[in-house]
This record gives C-alpha cells, sequence and structure tokens, in this order.
C-alpha cells in the first residue's frame, strides 16, 4: 500500500489554488464570467472534498472542476458572446490562446490538452484529476491535438 | 492578478450560507489577546488564545471534518455575545457549544462546569465531587486543560484547593483578568 497524502483542511486547499485558479478563468472566460465560473468552482470543490480519498493531484483537481466550470459556462453562452475582452493589465500568455481554441473539444480531451500543454501537468496527475488512468490522459490529450489540427488545416 | 477580496469574501459567505461547511471559523480581538473563534452547525467548538490558525485548522479538521473555511457571518452571534461579556454586560452565554468530539468523561466534566456561575469559583476536587467521581480530580484538571472552548465554557472560574489561581492553558494572566472582570478577585 502507498502511503496515502493527508488531506489538508479546506482553507489551506483554498488558500493555496484560489489565486492561479482565479488566473486562469479569467484567461478562459474573460474577467465578468471568470467571477461566477470562480464561485462555482469553489463551491463543487467544497462538495466533493468529503469524497477525497488522498491528497495527490489536488492542484489538478482544482484545474479540472474550473475548467468543467468554464466549458458549462461557454455551452450557455450564446454564440455572438462567445470571444471574450480580456482586460489589457492581463499580458496573453500563450496557453490562454489554448483555452480558447480547445473550448469546444469534449470536456475530457479539453481538460487533458489545458492540463498538460497549458499548466504542464504531467499525464498522471492528469489521469488522477480525471479519475482514469496516466494512459487514459495521454490518449485524451492526443486525440485532442488531434482534433484541434484537423480543425485548423 | 489576485483574487479580489470582494469575490473571496462572496465565495466564504456562500459557503456558509449553503450550509457546505464543517467549520466556519474567523478571528477577532478581544481583552485577552485576539481569539480564533470556530463553530459547527451544531454550535461553538472552538475558542484558541493562539491567533494562528495553522495547527487550530488541523485539529478542527480532524475533529469536526475538513470543510474547515474563514467565514465570518455564522460566528457573528458568538462574537456578539463575547463582547458583550468582555463589555460587562454579559453574565451568562446562551450561545450552544458543540463538545460532541470530545471524550466522554470530558463531556461530563465541561458540561458540569457550565454550571459553575459567572463571579463564583469551584475547585478541582469540588467538580470532581460534583460528577460523582471524588477521587478524579487529577483527571478533571486534565480534562479542563484540554477545555476547547475557554471563556464561554469558564474553565478559569476552577482554581485550586486553597483558592489560589494555578494552572490555565491560556497563561495565567488571562485567568487573572477573567476572574478580575467576574469580580471573582479581591484585588
Amino acid at each position: 500500500m502507498m502511503n496515502a497524502v493527508a488531506i489538508p483542511p479546506f482553507e489551506r486547499f483554498y488558500a493555496d489554488t484560489s489565486e492561479e485558479i482565479w488566473r486562469y478563468l479569467v484567461r478562459l472566460l474573460g474577467r465578468d464570467a471568470a467571477e461566477d465560473a470562480y464561485q462555482e468552482t469553489f463551491l463543487r470543490a467544497l462538495r466533493g472534498y468529503p469524497k477525497l480519498s488522498h491528497a495527490r493531484h489536488l492542484r489538478a483537481w482544482a484545474y479540472t472542476i474550473a475548467t468543467r466550470v468554464a466549458v458549462d459556462e461557454r455551452r450557455r453562452r450564446k454564440p455572438d458572446e462567445a470571444v471574450p475582452e480580456l482586460g489589457a493589465e492581463d499580458s496573453r500568455p500563450a496557453y490562454a490562446e489554448l483555452g480558447d481554441l480547445a473550448g469546444d473539444l469534449p470536456a475530457t480531451e479539453r481538460a487533458a490538452v489545458v492540463l498538460r500543454y497549458g499548466y504542464d501537468l504531467t499525464y498522471a496527475d492528469i489521469g488522477a484529476a480525471l479519475g482514469s488512468s496516466e494512459a487514459a490522459a495521454r490518449q485524451a490529450a492526443s486525440s485532442g491535438v488531434r482534433r484541434l489540427r484537423r480543425r485548423s488545416t | 492578478m489576485t483574487v479580489p477580496e470582494v469575490l473571496d469574501e462572496r465565495f466564504r459567505e456562500r459557503a456558509a450560507a449553503e450550509g457546505e461547511l464543517d467549520v466556519a471559523y474567523t478571528l477577532t480581538d478581544s481583552p485577552v489577546g485576539d481569539l480564533l473563534v470556530a463553530a459547527t452547525k451544531r454550535g461553538v467548538c472552538r475558542i484558541s488564545f493562539d491567533p494562528e490558525p495553522e495547527h487550530e485548522l488541523e485539529w478542527l479538521a480532524r475533529s469536526y471534518g475538513l470543510r474547515v473555511l474563514r467565514a465570518s457571518r455564522p460566528l457573528d452571534g458568538p462574537r456578539r455575545e463575547l463582547d458583550e461579556y468582555f463589555d460587562g454586560k454579559r453574565k451568562e452565554f446562551e450561545l450552544p457549544v458543540d463538545l460532541a468530539a470530545l471524550p466522554s468523561f470530558q463531556q461530563l466534566v465541561l458540561d458540569e462546569l457550565q454550571l459553575v456561575p459567572y463571579g463564583a469559583t469551584a475547585t478541582y476536587g469540588g467538580l470532581a465531587e460534583r460528577i460523582g467521581r471524588p477521587r478524579a480530580a487529577r483527571a478533571v484538571g486534565g480534562a479542563l486543560n484540554k477545555n476547547p472552548v475557554p471563556i464561554v465554557v469558564p474553565c478559569h472560574r476552577i482554581v485550586g484547593a486553597s483558592g489560589s489561581l494555578v494552572g490555565y492553558a491560556g497563561g495565567l494572566e488571562r485567568k487573572e483578568k477573567l476572574l478580575a472582570l467576574e469580580g471573582a478577585l479581591l484585588s
């Protein structure tokens, strides 16, 4: 048996992840929509927290919830509102484009692509975050990338 | 780009309002120093003289559940009662306490302790007798020393057999201050 990593009190998880999740959501959705998505992300995290069995991949788990919330949010929006305005103070890194680009991929592929190429998480982390294996995460990311390539040619 | 404070606060209040927390806590100041005050849905479960929350949060999570979050609204009532107490306007606390996570002997001691009224004192031996365990004065002392809700559950009202102040987990200076506030000390 591997040693279980103790799950920290929620306050500590929140303190450790809130800032980067906020930045991530602003980049994916624009500042206004990110406010609701931020609340929704951490409320979902709070509801899921008692069901966690260990604390490995907690950061990846937070990104996955945020990604799903952002995908839901985008689905709810009308197409002509789909491209968010971004604040000028936020110089836009390359992976932000990735979030927009990957926006209508199937949720699992999107999460795998964004977490792998945008946030440099390992496949093991992504697999754990998506509730699947390392191999399945690798598979989801590469099929997401193939889909994006097909679309851009 | 940090999380806007108003957004952070909104999340915390909403988490509490939707009943998603095992424990809400806040930090507040008082004449005996900064306090950490924490409550479950059943009542106040912790008042700590150590305003550094780090190891308190671990204890709260272990005892009451992992979803421990700073959120001030659920603590508004307890904070008001504490302020009134420190202003000398309140002699009895009405706020419920949650001692459910404690061993049963400690619960027994702390339940009995809450019957010692404002401005009075009792001895360890006296309290041991009142719970029907006259030879357990030392165990009673141990239970009081680990009282998670000092001030409200008034372990400061328990003194040595000679009337001396003896130990207090929050320090003798605080014990003296609380007893003086209640007029239980001849200074």
